[in-house]
């Protein structure tokens, strides 16, 4: 966040510097994060995975982006040309702005806003918009069945994770997502997936641990992953609401699938593991300088949301894919009454438990 | 222009950026990539015999009421959020009739959830 007391232009170049920076970071970050799913992938399965490109293969996100370029830009005949090139593009833009609102180190943020919560809610439910217009513009069967496939999963599950957003919101009492992070400082018995609150909020690590389980599976159905991949089930929707798509159309899905994914991993951080803070009391901080110790505050949300990236990527290798009808079981008759009643009990010990 | 609205900038200018990235990526497949098209490539996807009739066909029923479900449960959740917001920040009596009102609130919601779930319409087979 640039200070607001500075001249009009130097403001606007300031700030779109450290978008720009924002931006290079993750299309790069995206790259090592596509090479590094396939290592972890297959390592899982005793493969040697990309090795080619570049020492151990490092470059191979950047052969395959060479690869997309090239390759021709292919509208169906009978596809509404205009909506079938504006769903990857809304898919990509989203994908995109929520990071806006990510703390990644005491004061390092886009767009400091005190709803970030609700914004990145937001931003993620509209992400169902690229996935229907991109299936229903390709007017090709296949893409039209996983399009209504894949939005109806992920409409489902976001409901299940707004009630857990909801835990997380009473536990700070705050919607702004430095202020989330801030509230979670002084070691790890006082992150939100421990009850939030030091010794006396322990007793709701109870309520809180599943539902940081509910919101890592949410984010797994949310944004289409496997075991939940049901729209790309390849023996039975070729490739859900992309199939006839290909060139960087595709790409710009993928890398938004990919964005997203980094973006639940992060957000994951922020909501319970205590996004930039360190799992111990940091009092030596106050002696550091401001940009050393925000560094060190990046330094541990990296490792974290890496750590939960990894995660992700694991969970593909290792877990089998679900049938539709228990997908939607899981989402509405399990998670939404599990997540609804701990909203219950986090507000009746937050009201109700003195000191808490 | 005020500094509550100045904040929110940053994230249109991001939004900005990110869908010239996109266009950049499509036009640069579009200059650099080779054009030939073909009726067998350009036609819609199918296995094994050319594509027939509309591919906007009726659908499943269960689609459209999941979506009615959603608005129903998303609006739930959007009206919990400035509540859990403001519970914390009243004085403790205050808090306790807020904390019964929301209740109440979610009560009927839930007596409205378990009638959809005993009428079948959260069921897939």
């Amino acid at each position: 966040m640039i200070s607001e007391h500075l001249s009009p232009w130097v403001w606007f170049g300031l700030t779109f510097g450290q978008i720009l920076l924002v931006t290079v970071i993750l299309l790069l970050a995206t790259a090592f994060l596509i090479y590094g799913e396939r290592k972890i992938f297959a390592g899982v399965q005793m493969r040697k995975g990309p090795n080619v490109v570049g020492p151990f293969g490092l470059l191979q996100s950047f052969a395959d982006l060479g690869k997309f370029v090239i390759k021709e830009l292919l509208i169906p005949d009978g596809a509404d040309k205009v909506v079938f090139l504006l769903a990857p593009l809304i898919t990509v833009t989203l994908a995109f702005g929520g990071w806006a609102a990510i703390p990644f180190a005491p004061g390092w943020v886009v767009s400091d806003i005190n709803v970030g919560v609700l914004y990145l809610f937001a931003a993620s439910s509209l992400g169902v918009y690229g996935v229907i217009m991109g299936g229903w513009a390709s007017n090709s069967k296949y893409p039209f069945l996983g399009a209504l496939r894949s939005a109806a999963q992920m409409v489902s599950y976001e409901v299940s994770i707004g009630f857990v957003i909801v835990t997380v919101i009473l536990l700070a009492g705050s919607m702004n997502l430095q202020t989330i992070v801030a509230k979670q400082g002084g070691g790890f018995w006082h992150w939100n997936i421990l009850g939030g609150h030091g010794v006396l909020g322990l007793p709701m690590m109870l309520v809180m641990i599943p539902m940081a389980v509910i919101f890592f599976i949410s984010a797994l159905a949310e944004t289409n992953r496997p075991p939940f991949d049901l729209a790309e089930a390849e023996s039975e929707l070729v490739a859900g609401y992309q199939v006839e798509y290909g060139s960087t159309p595709y790409l710009l899905f993928y890398l938004s699938e990919m964005l997203n994914i980094f973006l639940m991993c992060s957000l994951f951080t922020v909501f319970f593991i205590g996004g930039w803070q360190a799992p111990f009391p940091t009092p030596f901080l106050a002696h550091w300088p401001a940009t050393l110790a925000s560094l060190f505050g990046f330094l541990w949300f990296l490792i974290k949301t890496l750590f939960m990236f990894f995660m992700f990527a694991l969970v593909r290798a290792v877990v089998p894919r679900y049938r539709y009808d228990q997908l939607m079981r899981l989402g509405w008759k399990v998670f939404l009454p599990t997540s609804l009643v701990a909203v219950i009990l986090v507000a009746a010990y937050r009201v109700f438990v003195p000191g808490v | 222009m005020n500094a509550f609205l100045l904040q929110y900038l940053p994230i249109v200018i991001f939004f900005g950026l990110a869908a010239a990235l996109g266009v950049g990526f499509i036009i640069a497949a579009a200059v650099l990539a080779p054009k030939s098209p073909d009726p067998e490539k350009t036609s819609a996807y199918e296995c094994g015999f050319n594509a027939f009739d509309d591919a906007r066909m009726k659908f499943d029923v269960r689609f459209y009421l999941v979506s009615i479900l959603f608005i129903i449960f998303d609006l739930e959740v959007a009206f919990l959020f400035p509540w859990a917001v403001s519970l914390m920040k009243l004085p403790h009596a205050a808090q306790v009739f807020s904390f019964w009102s929301m209740m109440c609130f979610l009560g009927v919601l839930t007596v409205g959830f378990i009638y959809e779930w005993k009428k079948g319409a959260l069921e897939w087979e």
